[in-house]
């Protein structure tokens, strides 16, 4: 079964966490493993769910939201992590609050080669750049963990990402 | 490709525009943008830009999507606009009716010793942004053609997208307030109040 049919019960965790954390504003890179929390954000009229083109435009657009009294959260696969690296000396710089969810590829299982360099690269420039970490690798904990995150960066102005790990995801049949 | 060579002076031009500001809010690209909206008077609702290069188009699209009613300006250069192309795209299928995006274009990379960008050679961004969606681009090469410009950037359905012509000419050097915590501490109590901002 492919990763992107799946259904399965933390997604929906996680947008109730959101929900609950007064997000308004989801900025995504699309993901397999993001694509059933995707759709529900994309059905809720309170949330403006917003495709982007490259990942750092989140980081810039959810900064923009912040001045406007609004909170969000970016989505993402970890591949995307490299490319917001100078647009997060911004966040840090401005102490802007920032949530991101990253599920990851590249390492629990990965069949393609090529996903694995930037996947092993996540945790090491996402610190570097002084992003607060907070990996989880267990369906039951990402709810709690998305909500602790959220209190983490908007109540201390910081860059929080939640790193969801492939094991939880499962890693993409090529089949 | 014929080259018309810019002659509207930017702290001019940046003049013009926020004379009418009201109370929009403006997002500056990094850069002479940032100089030219300290220079024409300081605005707790200008939140002057040091970094993010390629990120003030999408930081105007959030804060516009956040504040739909209220007029957002980003002013940026050539430069900083080409750096994220991807977000006229992003923003051209947002529709946001409150944004309007202002290239200050002098063709040039100003900051780092004046080489050409893109846009010297033809690049053509009002074009670029309305295939990307925008309801209205233009280009401004005169004072009157400016004059039209303004009050739209205040009052028409955007999103809009303007690319005004500068030459290179040196302006003397503006600097606003740089500490980007206390730039965006202060844009958020003038706009939501200290309550608010601070919750």
């Amino acid at each position: 079964m492919k990763a992107e049919k799946q259904t399965v019960a933390w997604p929906l965790g996680i947008y109730q966490a959101l929900k609950q954390a007064g997000v308004k504003q989801v900025a995504y890179v699309p993901d397999a493993g993001h694509s059933q929390l995707i759709k529900a954000c994309h059905a809720d009229r309170e949330i403006k769910a917003v495709c982007l083109t490259t990942e750092e435009e989140g980081v810039a657009m959810l900064a923009g939201a912040w001045l406007g009294g609004e909170r969000g959260v970016l989505l993402m696969q970890s591949s995307g992590a490299g490319n917001c690296i100078n647009m997060l000396g911004m966040i840090a710089e401005c102490r802007f609050p920032l949530l991101m969810i990253l599920t990851m590829r590249g390492h629990w299982g990965e069949f393609n080669p090529w996903q694995v360099p930037m996947s092993q690269a996540t945790v090491p420039v996402l610190n570097a750049i002084g992003v607060v970490v907070q990996p989880v690798d267990r369906a039951a904990e990402i709810a709690e963990t998305v909500s602790a995150a959220a209190r983490l960066a908007f109540s201390t102005g910081r860059a929080v990402a939640v790193l969801i790990s492939q094991r939880v995801i499962g890693a993409k049949q090529f089949k | 490709m014929k080259h018309r060579k810019p002659t509207l002076d930017r702290r001019v031009v940046v003049a013009e525009i926020l004379k009418q500001r009201g109370d929009a809010l403006i997002m500056p690209g990094l850069g002479a943008p940032t100089w030219d909206c300290a220079a024409a008077g300081d605005n707790p609702l200008t939140f002057y830009s040091w970094g993010g290069m390629g990120g003030a188009a999408m930081m105007g699209l959030g804060l516009a999507l956040a504040q739909p009613r209220r007029r957002v300006l980003v002013i940026t250069g050539d430069g900083e606009l080409l750096m994220g192309l991807g977000s006229l795209a992003t923003i051209g299928v947002q529709q946001p009716r409150n944004l309007a995006v202002i290239v200050i274009d002098n063709e040039h990379y100003g900051e780092t010793g004046m080489q050409p960008t893109h846009t010297r050679y033809g690049v053509d961004l009002p074009a670029m942004a309305r295939a990307a969606g925008f309801r209205s681009a233009g280009t401004v090469y005169t004072s009157s053609q400016l004059k039209t410009w303004i009050p739209r950037f205040y009052r028409k359905p955007g999103p809009m997208f303007c690319s005004i012509k500068v030459t290179t000419e040196d302006a003397p050097l503006v600097l606003p307030a740089r500490d980007g915590t206390a730039i965006k501490n202060r844009f958020r109590e003038a706009l939501l109040g200290i309550s608010e901002a601070y919750k």
